[in-house]
């Protein structure tokens, strides 16, 4: 417990959160919220939309980053020169051109192609989520994977070389030692890159993918309220990241530090 | 197939002259990188008084500050620079109106550059304060039992002393700052991400133009890196060498 959250009753804080609540019962009496309820069912979806995304794709960006950290820490140049590359262009480009780059540009060539046209993966590549998957993951892919490559380079050497003197093949020393001290040393910065992931879906939306953002949007189309809709919205991202920090914090707690 | 190779190597479209695009895309670059020096510099100054306040202000703007950085960096930049966006507007507005003035129209290259200024500033005041904070206390109890001024304990103390902490965060905000104007896009800002969806859209060769663009902010990164290695050359002077 920091000393911040043990001190709320302080005065001025109690008065603050006071000014804080008002303005809060304030908004919900003189704004307009009666297209709550039509959309309640929709948001929920949205934000099972938007939750989907972020685990598929942080879960498929991290798989690959840990080729990619392992490429650059210990790999030949032939695979680490691409790799370190493949990392500079994904963190030195936003990621709304890379998305709009896979979507409009890969999707014109798709079209083009007689053979894709007609194959079964013509239904998935005409609908804009795979595209949103694939850009979001390679983001991922690529933050992490520089993380990796310090998480790699900073396992102790003494420690595979120990490993190696007990009989154990390259593979193993790998599976038991390198790759499981990396990934822990890595685990701190996860919880930052995740909530850094959650704020990157709604993007997704400007290629038509359906998450709790484009549903706002469409509320703001159809009633034409400005502030409403983007106030619960950016109270919904505020639940989500706080609940994120809470999961990380459970989850490092779990995890033992011992040599970390 | 054959068509779309030939689409994109056609490259009289990227042509500075009207029938190619390229002057429009630099035209867009030239915009997000205003974009980015004027937010940068606006975030700057809320993240020096930001950090000032959070470190010797009262309880209450503390706290408020606090309120400030978290909510800022708990909400998607894109949902933040539209309620930025019209909420910034709307407010001097109102305040035109106020004082008897006609409504104004904001230039979309003003509301910008306030949005990420806003942004930036909450993103600047932590890394300022994380690196006032790790000046150690001795050095500066030090200076001030040399009978320094506290002005000449922050010239010749606390500022070189927290630059070499702060310049890494700083640099890294920079570069999210450089790639965070391409959000001005969804607003209707004529930056380069917007103006590249345009030109892609007008002639149907997209994947060239997001190419250029993309090695566009590229170059913009891998300059600012230059610089940044400088930059931080000069702060860890008489430093140990980091390593990386």
């Amino acid at each position: 417990m920091s000393p911040e959250i043990r001190s709320w009753r302080e005065p001025h804080r109690l008065v603050l959160l006071a000014i804080g609540i008002g303005i809060i019962v304030f908004a919900a009496i003189n704004m307009r919220w009666d297209w709550l309820p039509r959309y309640s069912g929709r948001l929920v979806e949205g934000v099972g939309t938007t939750l989907w995304l972020l685990f598929l794709t942080s879960a498929l960006g991290f798989l690959l980053a840990v080729p990619l950290g392992l490429a650059q820490a210990a790999g030949p140049f032939w695979l680490s020169g691409p790799a370190r590359m493949f990392c500079t262009v994904i963190r030195g480009t936003p990621l709304l051109l890379q998305l709009w780059l896979l979507y409009y540009g890969l999707g014109s060539l798709f079209a083009y192609w007689p053979e894709i046209r007609q194959s079964w993966a013509w239904p998935y590549l005409r609908s804009a989520w795979p595209y949103g998957v694939l850009a979001l993951t390679l983001s991922f892919a690529g933050y992490e994977g520089e993380v990796m490559r310090g998480a790699f380079a900073g396992v102790p050497k003494g420690e595979l070389e120990a490993g190696r003197a007990y009989g154990m093949s390259p593979l193993t020393v790998f599976r038991r030692i390198w790759l499981p001290r990396a990934i822990h040393r890595a685990l701190p910065t996860l919880a930052g890159e995740t909530v850094l992931q959650l704020k990157a879906t709604p993007l997704v939306a400007t290629i038509t993918v359906v998450d709790v953002y484009a549903i706002i949007s469409r509320v703001r189309q159809d009633t034409y309220l400005t502030y409403e809709p983007l106030l619960l919205l950016a109270l919904i991202y505020m639940i989500l990241t706080g609940i994120l920090v809470l999961a990380f914090r459970w989850l490092e707690a779990k995890v033992p530090v011992k040599g970390g | 197939m054959l068509e779309w190779i030939a689409g994109l190597a056609s490259w009289e479209l990227l042509a500075l002259e009207p029938p190619g695009w390229g002057g429009v895309l630099l035209g867009g670059l030239a915009i997000s990188l205003q974009v980015a020096v004027g937010g940068y510099l606006l975030g700057f100054l809320i993240g020096v008084g930001g950090a000032t306040g959070k470190l010797y202000g009262g309880p209450i703007l503390r706290d408020l500050l606090d309120v400030y950085t978290t909510l800022v960096r708990a909400v998607p930049e894109l949902v933040l620079i539209l309620l930025l966006y019209y909420a910034g507007t709307d407010a001097l507005n109102q305040l035109m109106l106020l004082i008897g003035a006609e409504r104004v129209d904001i230039s979309g290259l003003a509301a910008g550059i306030f949005v990420i200024g806003v942004v930036q500033g909450a993103y600047q005041t932590e890394v300022l304060r994380g690196a006032f904070k790790a000046v150690p206390h001795g050095q500066i109890e030090a200076a001030r039992a040399y009978g320094m001024s506290s002005l000449q304990v922050l010239r010749r103390i606390t500022l070189p002393g927290m630059l070499p902490h702060a310049v890494p965060g700083l640099a890294n905000l920079w570069l999210i700052a450089t790639k965070d104007t391409a959000l001005l896009a969804v607003v209707g800002v004529a930056e380069l991400t917007l103006v590249t969806r345009q030109a892609g859209g007008t002639t149907k060769s997209y994947f060239l133009f997001f190419c250029a663009a993309g090695l566009l902010y590229l170059l913009v990164t891998l300059i600012s890196n230059v610089g940044i290695r400088r930059v931080e050359r000069y702060a860890r002077r008489g430093m140990p060498a980091v390593r990386s």
